[in-house]
This record gives structure tokens, sequence and C-alpha cells, in this order.
């Protein structure tokens, strides 16, 4: 497998892990094609090119800020999901976590009359802590990451509406928009700003930044060398002094601080969360990560390609409806894309593995 | 056979395909003789061909019947269409009820010149997004369905900014003045809840179960809890996962089987009720189900005695009235209720109005 982790993307200063020197340069153009990004980005203009064409709603301003905000919702679950794919291992859990922590924060608060500030920073804790959970099981028991998650997402499942009902005897959360710190949060979290009329959410300046982040982490120091190591390789990983089970431990926590905030832009732009809702997003998350250019085995990808998956979510949920056909068909798009996406995939993999 | 062919229709409605199975057969038919000089076994080959064709016709239903319908629905529809309404829904995909809803609103559309925009999703953040996709799109008016009311006011705020008509449908009776939507058509789930409550207690019961398909969702809450409030006897509630029909009959059936004290099965939904129907009758139980909303099936159930009767919310009138509301709106800034809901049920479906019933359910449209 170590050809997998040759493959990576960009040479980079501290392109001496595990996999080796890139070798003799290649040509601008060929790095490009062979970048993991790549075949996401043609699928995002073709179908960009196809809704424009066939939306005229598509066309305007306001429409690409409505697409843009829902890529974002997704894209930031998306992007620290692509980074624990790069790692290896998946989270079947991370959909339903979003709620568990909007659940967390807004419970806490509202019980306790606490401000708002005080729950929101224990949902962190909570979150990271169900992260770190997940990651310390998949590490210790050496059972496959689709076993273990697979059930911390039914035990959230439970949980969340569980301890919703029990609590307000309903099934969503109370509202706290008049409690201590909401303003401020609000602004944090979940403030939009008009542009010539347009609306823009901050969250999409998040997603921006995760994504920087994300790319910076993994091309440009030695954890982002060591995560392309352990997906590619465990065993040489360890054997070369990669800290295998920390790096995978906090891949899972960097999910569950991603399943955070996009937790709380939720409680805070809608302010009641209702305890049955995230079930099936890990899907979309990991379709976003597999259309961007991540293996399902580990050791290829990026946070960029997550995020023009992402994108191509925004677009094609979006686009359907601007174009006026039925809805009914967005699922069957939607596979269509991610089998597209898996057969460029595989292509752009074995013309890396040829060199 | 012969209304296929009306010129008119052909002409004017080029959706109206003739059925694909005799399109198909004129070029077969046109290849055999190059291949086969012999006129007999030709004319025999054209006889087969013609009398399978005959046989394989229905007299009765399937899509000629349904295209027959689409016609008649049409019959108003007079030119292209003028306005574009967009319908949203909280609809998971492939529930009936909302079948019957759209088909209301595509009927109401059809007739006032309208082109409906339907999408649906069923996580609240998601369905705002399609709110304010609505208004990018710059819509004429806009029906949505309100369940998550704190998560769509704001999106439903925007739209009336943006100077575009909004009318509730279905669920957010409490909700859509506030947001400012000018109509609502729905009904209140727990006025029905209470409705049902009082007819189980007229019929002389002591113990009813309520099944919720569905974990977590406000308005079956608030028919149960309706019901119960209302009701003489008690009320036990079973939760039953929705999505997962077998499972759906072996938990009623245990239920059935553990308390034989259950007299009433209460279902939330017309699929549920046809599969509790099965598990009363596996665990030999003597209890009898009533449920609430209806489908095609349903009402056969409730004609064959199966089902007594059902809660209708008469979806087919929610969709159908939130499009002609909003035309009405738009054209003649007219708004119907004098600013209050108005209730579309509950009205009750029980083997003495099945009859009139059954037709319209058959046709997909109760």
């Amino acid at each position: 497998m170590s050809d997998v982790v040759e493959a990576r993307p960009g040479p980079g200063p501290a392109g001496t892990g595990p996999g080796g020197d890139d070798g003799p340069r290649r040509s601008m153009l060929r790095q490009l094609f062979l970048r993991p990004e790549t075949g996401s980005l043609v699928g995002a203009v073709v179908i960009f090119v196809l809704f424009f064409v066939v939306a005229g709603p598509f066309r305007r301003v306001e429409s690409f800020a409505t697409i843009t905000y829902e890529a974002s919702v997704l894209g930031i679950m998306a992007v620290a999901v692509a980074l624990l794919m790069i790692g290896g291992e998946f989270d079947l859990s991370a959909g339903v976590a979003v709620t568990t922590s909007a659940i967390t924060a807004a419970e806490l608060s509202y019980q306790l009359t606490l401000n708002v500030w005080v729950g929101v920073i224990a949902a962190l804790a909570v979150s990271l802590a169900i992260g770190w959970f997940n990651g310390y099981l998949v590490v210790r028991t050496g059972l496959p990451s689709f076993l273990v998650t697979l059930g911390t997402f039914l035990m959230l499942q439970g949980v969340n509406l569980a301890v919703t009902r029990q609590i307000t005897g309903t099934v969503s959360t109370q509202r706290i928009s008049d409690m201590d710190g909401f303003g401020s949060l609000e602004a944090i979290f979940a403030s939009e700003w008009d542009i010539g009329g347009v609306r823009f959410r901050t969250v999409i300046l998040w997603w921006l930044l995760f994504v920087a982040v994300a790319t910076w982490v993994l091309l440009r120091t030695r954890v982002g060398n060591w995560i392309f190591a352990v997906g590619g390789n465990e065993a040489s990983a360890r054997a070369v002094g990669v800290p295998v089970a920390k790096v995978k431990i906090g891949l899972y926590m960097a999910v569950g601080f991603a399943a955070w905030f996009v937790g709380m832009h939720l409680l805070f732009s809608l302010q009641t969360v209702q305890a049955g809702e995230g079930v099936g997003n890990e899907f979309q998350y990991i379709i976003a990560a597999v259309i961007g250019g991540c293996l399902l085995t580990g050791g290829y990808g990026s946070a960029i390609g997550a995020a023009i998956g992402a994108f191509i979510f925004g677009m094609t949920r979006q686009g359907i409806v601007y174009a006026g056909w039925n809805p009914d068909w967005y699922m069957t798009f939607l596979g269509a894309m991610l089998i597209l996406a898996t057969l460029t995939n595989l292509y752009v993999k074995k013309l890396a593995a040829r060199r | 056979m012969t209304r296929r062919h009306r010129p008119d229709r052909a002409t004017t409605r080029p959706r109206l395909r003739s059925s694909p199975r005799r399109d198909a057969s004129p070029p077969r038919l046109r290849s055999v003789p190059r291949r086969d000089a012999s006129p007999p076994r030709l004319r025999a080959a054209l006889a087969v061909v013609l009398a399978v064709t005959a046989a394989a016709c229905s007299s009765s239903g399937g899509r000629e019947a349904e295209e027959e319908r689409e016609r008649a629905a049409e019959a108003g529809n007079a030119g292209p269409p003028q306005y574009t309404v967009a319908f949203v829904t909280h609809e998971a995909p492939g529930d009936t009820f909302w079948t019957i809803v759209r088909a209301g609103a595509e009927e109401a559309a059809a007739r006032h010149n309208i082109e409906l925009v339907y999408s649906n999703d069923p996580e609240g953040l998601r369905q705002a997004n399609l709110v304010q996709n609505a208004v990018d799109s710059q819509v004429d008016g806009i029906a949505v369905t309100m369940n998550k009311p704190d998560a769509m006011t704001p999106a439903v705020q925007q739209a009336v900014e943006a100077g575009i008509p909004v009318v509730g449908v279905n669920s957010g009776m409490d909700a859509w003045q506030n947001a400012g939507a000018i109509m609502f058509f729905g009904q209140d789930e727990t006025i029905a809840g209470q409705a049902a409550g009082e007819r189980l207690s007229e019929e002389g019961v002591s113990s009813v179960l309520c099944v919720l398909h569905e974990q977590g969702s406000v308005s079956l809450e608030a028919r149960c809890d309706g019901a119960a409030s209302t009701f003489t006897g008690t009320i036990e509630k079973l939760y039953v996962d929705g999505t997962n029909m077998p499972s759906v009959r072996s938990t009623i059936q245990a239920k059935l089987a553990e308390d034989p004290g259950i007299e009433r099965v209460l279902t939330l939904g017309a699929p549920f009720a046809v599969t509790a129907v099965q598990s009363v009758a596996d665990a030999g139980s003597a209890a009898q189900v009533v449920t609430f909303d209806t489908n095609a099936e349903l009402v056969a159930a409730i004609e064959a005695g199966d089902v007594l009767w059902a809660v209708d919310q008469q979806p087919y009138l929610q969709g159908y009235l939130a499009v002609s509301g909003l035309w009405l709106q738009i054209t003649n800034g007219n708004d119907i209720g004098g600013g209050e809901a108005v209730l579309t049920g509950p009205s009750f479906i029980t083997s003495e109005n099945i009859d009139a019933i059954a037709e319209y359910a058959q046709r997909g449209t109760r």
C-alpha cells in the first residue's frame, strides 16, 4: 500500500514521510491531474454548467448564496470526515453527534438556567469526549471502525430521543433565544450579512477557514504526514515511529469538534433542536469526502476535495429545485455522481500507481 | 381505445403518449417480410400479435385510467403557465399521504395555469433552505408546511419580506400567523385527536393502544395526547419503527398478545392501520383497528370491515386549497379564512359513508 502513500498530493517541504520521496519532478499538468480533488472539480464544473444552462434562477447571486450555505453546513463535517478517512477510519456516528451536541447545549443551559456560553462549552466537551471514545475503542480493540461507530451511532440516536423526552416531555428542546449569551453566540455561529441585497451567512466563512486549516495541516505539517501514513499503511507507519493511536484518536476528536460546531450552528439558527434529526447525514459526509477523492481504504484524499464534494451536494439539491425538476430524482442523481467520482478516483489511482 | 386517438388531444397535449406496447409493434411487423417472404406466416404472425395485444389490455384501471383522470383534471387548463408556485413540505420521501396532497396541489395548479414546483426535506434546516430556494427563484407564491416552526419561521419571513405571498399547509397551526403567512389550510392535530377520543368513548371501550410510527414527531404525539384528553378509558402509547413494516407488525402483535384487554388499536397513519389488522389476526386478539389518515388500501379495509373508521384530514383539500388560495391572492388579492386557519379536518370515514369515498380513493384523491 506504500504506493498509495507515495501518491499523496503535493510535494511539500515535509515530504519525507514513510512513503519516501516524490522521485523525479513531474510536469505541472500531470501533478495537477493526479491531485485527489481534480475529478471532483471537473464534476463540479460540469454540474454547475448544466444547471446554469437549464435553470434560470440558478444564475442569480442569491441562488449562489443559498447553495453555498447548504454546502457549508454539510461541508464543515465533510472536511473533518475526510481527514478521518484519509487516516483510514470511518465515523458513522457523525450525523447524530451533531444533534447530540446541540441538545446538550440547549438542555444544559435551559434546565439549569445557565448562561448559554456554559452550555456551549459543555457541549464541546461532550462532543470531544464522544470522539475520544470512538477513537479509543477503535485503537484499543482493533475492531473495524465501521462496527464501533455504528454502535455509537445507535446509542447516540437513542440517547438523543430518550433524554430529550425524559427532560422536556416532548421531542424538541425548549427555545433558549431569550437567555444570556444567546446574542453573542448567535453572532459567532449563525449571523448573516448583506452584500447588495444578498444574504450571506458567517458559517460559509467558517467552512472556508476549516478547509484552509485542514489543507494546511495535511500538506504542510508533520501531523499531515502522519495522517497519510496511518491511513496508507498502519503497520509501517508504526514501525517508523508515527504515534498511530494518538493520530487516530485525534482525528475522531476533530470530527467531534466539527459536530459541535455544526450542532451550534443548528441551535443558534433554529433556536430549537428536533431530537430525531441527523440520522442518515453521516453517509452524506462520507459521500462528499469520496466524491472529493478520498479512498475508502484510507491514505489518499484531500480536504479541498471534500469541500468540492459538499458543494456538489448543495448544487444538486438546490439545482434540481431551481430547474423545477421533480426532487424525487435527487438521490438518483447523487448516486450517479458517486459512482462517476469513484470511477474517476480509481482511474487516477491506477495512473498514480503506474508511476 | 378510441378516446386516446382523439385528434384534439394528440395536437394539444404532447405529454399524452399512446401506449408503448403498440408504438413498438409496427416496426417489428414491417421488418418481418424482409427476413421471411411467406405471406401466410406473416398473416398468422400479425393475427397472433393482434390477439396478444388485445388480450393484454385491461378493461379497467392501469395507466389508461390514470391518463383519463389527468385529462379530466386538466380540462380547465387553457394555456401556458402564467404563475409559478413553490410547494415545500417536510415529506420524508415516499409517503402515500403526501402523494395525495401533491395530487390536490397539481390539480389546482393545472386549473389555474400555474407551474407547480414541489420540493421536500424532512430536516428543518434543509426545508428552510428550500423556501430560500423558492425566494431566489422569484416564484409568485409559496405554500409551505411548518412542521418545525422555529426552523421555518425565519425562512417564511424572508419570503414575506421579498413580497411573495405565503400560505401554511398541513402543520404549523401555531406559527403561520407569526411568520407572516396569509392563509393556513390544515388540521389541528390536538382537535383531531380529541375527536377520535370522543368517538372511542362513545363506542364504550376502555382500553386503547395508540401506535406511534415515528419517534420524535410533535404532530403524532399531539394526536395521541388529544385522544387521551377526551377519552374516558386509558390510552397506552406504543412506539414502532415506521420504516420497517415487518417490525411494526410483530411489535403490535407482541403487545396485543401481552395485553389481551386491549379493545382498540389506534394507528396514526393509513399504512400502519393495514398492518395492524394483520397483527390483530396474528395475535388472535379481539381488538379492532381505528386510524388517522387514509389511502386507497385503507378505504378498501374499511369497506371490508377490517378497519372501523378513519379520521380524515383531507390531504387532497390541503394541496388544492393552498394552491387555489395563492392563485386567488395573486390574481385578486383575496384571502381565505379571514386571518384564521381553515380546517380541513377532522372528518370521519366509516362504513356508512365509505361507498361515496371509495371511488375517489381509488383514483388517488382521498
